[in-house]
């Protein structure tokens, strides 16, 4: 009996220590000011979702699929922008996706981390994640000035952008998946024999494949929504074709959505929040998709 | 046959052969498996370990003991040459396999790693199947086989793990227990046909229940390879070695470095029963360390 009360006297202590450690007027501010700054995030989000829907609803519908650009908003759609945006990132996807994750293993696996030439490389690539959109834009365009290609509107010029865009960020998330891989197995792989190179590719990569497939749907989700890059390279244009390769003429939803915002009609508004509603759907799609990789793939070691 | 240099695969793995009984087949060399002629190990201008002398001979289990930090892994790791992947490790003397040094210009790292396999303290499966984990070494080595299939189950077989794993082959190896890690990983270093054996301290993650059964393993394999253990069990470096060397770490008087060094090597029993230095003595009896 004795026994007992005295392991609830402990218990009653521990309870009233964890209360009295986050009841001081202190912490209870502070946990204030955090729910305040995520009700202010969510509403303002919310808000701004819904208006769109509501002003999108009566446009949500299949001629937004089939119709193309038109001078009356009842005839018009976004059909040749989102096929557009399809081709875009498509080839953004191609164009980056190789690249970023060779140059990533490179530099991880093989290149000397103590040489000059590797750090100015790995210092520049983190900066460039942070460099905006529109720079890249620039860039571009003077590249294809110096290489003579006077048409810009063409799919491969505004993936070759965008590939610029994200592709230091695919490069750091490939680093990071395969930093997570450890180093015991890189060893375990090199003991029976293997080659450095077979290391890699049978062993590292597969590893740290979901985390670069999550990284890479992030950044291409990013190329999805950019419009400014483009907007510099011409993409701005009158399409009433679909685009069918990669030197096609193309425009992409966020350069549709931004024509409509800036005319007159209110019927262009409705199609600029129908067409948002479904830009927004398509990156939430791809945000859901990387965290269901993630999450169905995460190795625990 | 025993050539380790460039030449990508040896003979017996090119025959159509697969089974991995092959070193008591060979003929028996005077010539010892490994042997160390005053080899210091440096980390950049640390000096880990200096002057090492002595011998593993074939079909026989040497243990390396000592305190924590007197080199014991790092004079393992030089075995096959898993101290080149440490930026700034760097081997003087001589380490020879069957005669010929493994440091030597013409020598493939990739080749003595074959043929000196390695047993890591954690156990480090890769995160794929169990069949593809014994399947791995193989493979990349291009070894040519009659049948995976009976390859993988006789290095499961050799590694005392057949039974527990057979109808889960396709299954991750990373949901086995520590001790039927450890025990895939001695499978999947097996399944190369290796003629060495390096363990770093294979059992400490392991309770003593799995600790015995790779002892029994040793024991097992002792018959076909050559085996260098790190433990710092005493026991079961008395239970299992045939030869043991203890080695201690001694501080530089002018600069302070702790650089291991080999105080006495010699048959398990001499060293544990009548070690001939008082600093083995000492530490045997558990004065030290
Ligand atoms: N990668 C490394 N880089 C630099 N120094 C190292 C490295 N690995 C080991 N050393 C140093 O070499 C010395 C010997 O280390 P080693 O790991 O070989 O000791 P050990 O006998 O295996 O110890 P333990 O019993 O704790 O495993 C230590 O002083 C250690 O600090
Ligand atoms: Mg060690």
């Amino acid at each position: 009996m004795a026994r007992r009360t005295m392991q609830e006297t402990v218990h009653t202590t521990i309870r009233h220590k964890a209360r009295s450690g986050e009841s001081s007027p202190k912490s209870i501010g502070f946990l204030v000011i955090l729910w305040l700054a995520i009700l202010f995030a969510l509403v303002f989000l919310t808000v701004l979702i819904v208006t769109t829907f509501i002003d999108g609803w009566n446009r949500l519908d299949s001629r937004l699929f089939t119709e193309y650009p038109a001078s009356d908003p009842e005839d018009a759609g976004a059909r040749p922008a989102i096929l557009g945006s399809l081709w875009v990132i498509g080839t953004t996807a191609l164009m980056t996706i190789p690249l970023g994750v060779a140059a990533a293993i490179h530099m991880e696996e093989f290149a000397n981390r103590h040489h000059w030439f590797s750090r100015i490389v790995e210092v520049n690539v983190q900066n460039l994640a942070a460099i905006p959109a529109v720079i890249y834009g620039m860039l571009t365009l003077g590249a294809m000035g110096l290489m003579g290609v006077s048409n810009k509107n063409q799919v491969w010029v505004g993936a070759l952008a965008l590939s610029m865009l994200i592709l230091p960020v695919v490069i750091i998330a490939t680093r990071e998946s395969l930093r997570a891989v450890p180093s015991e197995i890189r060893q375990g792989s090199l003991a029976v024999g293997a080659t450095p190179l077979q290391t890699v590719v049978r062993n590292t990569l597969p590893a740290a494949v979901p985390g670069i497939a999550t990284g890479s749907i992030l950044a291409l989700s990013r190329a999805l929504g950019e419009a400014a890059p483009l907007l510099l390279l011409g993409g701005l244009v009158f399409l009433s074709f679909d685009p069918n390769g990669l030197t096609s003429g193309y425009t992409t939803m966020p350069i549709q959505i931004f024509n409509w915002t800036s005319r007159p009609q209110a019927g262009f508004h409705e199609l600029a929040a129908a067409a948002s509603v479904l830009l927004l759907v398509m990156l939430l799609a791809m945000n859901a998709l990387a965290i269901l990789i993630r999450n169905r793939y995460q190795k625990r070691w | 046959m025993n050539d380790i240099r460039n030449t990508s695969v040896a003979p017996e793995r090119t025959g159509s052969t697969n089974t991995i009984v092959h070193a008591s087949a060979r003929p028996s060399l005077e010539v010892p498996v490994l042997d160390c002629d005053s080899v210091s190990i440096f980390y950049d201008d640390f000096r880990a370990v200096h002057d090492v002398n002595f011998a593993c001979l074939r079909n026989e289990i040497t243990a390396l003991i000592g305190p924590s930090g007197c080199g014991k892994s790092t004079v393992l790791r030089s075995f096959n040459r898993m101290n080149d992947l440490i930026e700034g490790a760097r081997v003087e003397g001589a380490i020879t396999y069957r005669g010929e040094d493994i440091y030597g210009p013409e020598v493939d790292a990739i080749e003595v790693r074959r043929r000196i396999g390695m047993v890591f303290q954690k156990p480090n499966p890769f995160p794929k199947s169990i069949y593809d984990n014994i399947a791995y070494g193989p493979r990349v080595n291009g070894m040519k086989v009659d049948s995976m299939d009976d390859l993988v189950e006789e290095a499961l077989t050799r590694a005392a793990l057949w039974d527990e794993v057979k109808d889960k082959l396709k299954q991750s190896a990373l949901g086995l227990s520590g001790g039927q890690q450890q025990r895939l990983c001695i499978a999947r270093t097996i399944a190369v046909q290796p003629e060495v054996i390096l363990m770093d301290e294979p059992c400490s993650a392991l309770d003593p229940i799995a600790t015995l059964r790779i002892e029994d393993l040793m024991q097992e394999l002792r018959n076909d390879y050559t085996i260098v253990i790190v433990t710092h069990n005493m026991q079961q470096a008395a239970r299992v070695a045939d030869k043991t060397a203890f080695f201690t770490a001694e501080a530089n008087d002018t600069t302070g470095d702790r650089t291991g060094v080999l105080v006495e090597f010699g048959d398990t029993a001499t060293i544990f029963e009548s070690p001939h230095d008082k600093r083995t003595e000492d530490y045997i009896s558990g004065r030290f360390g």
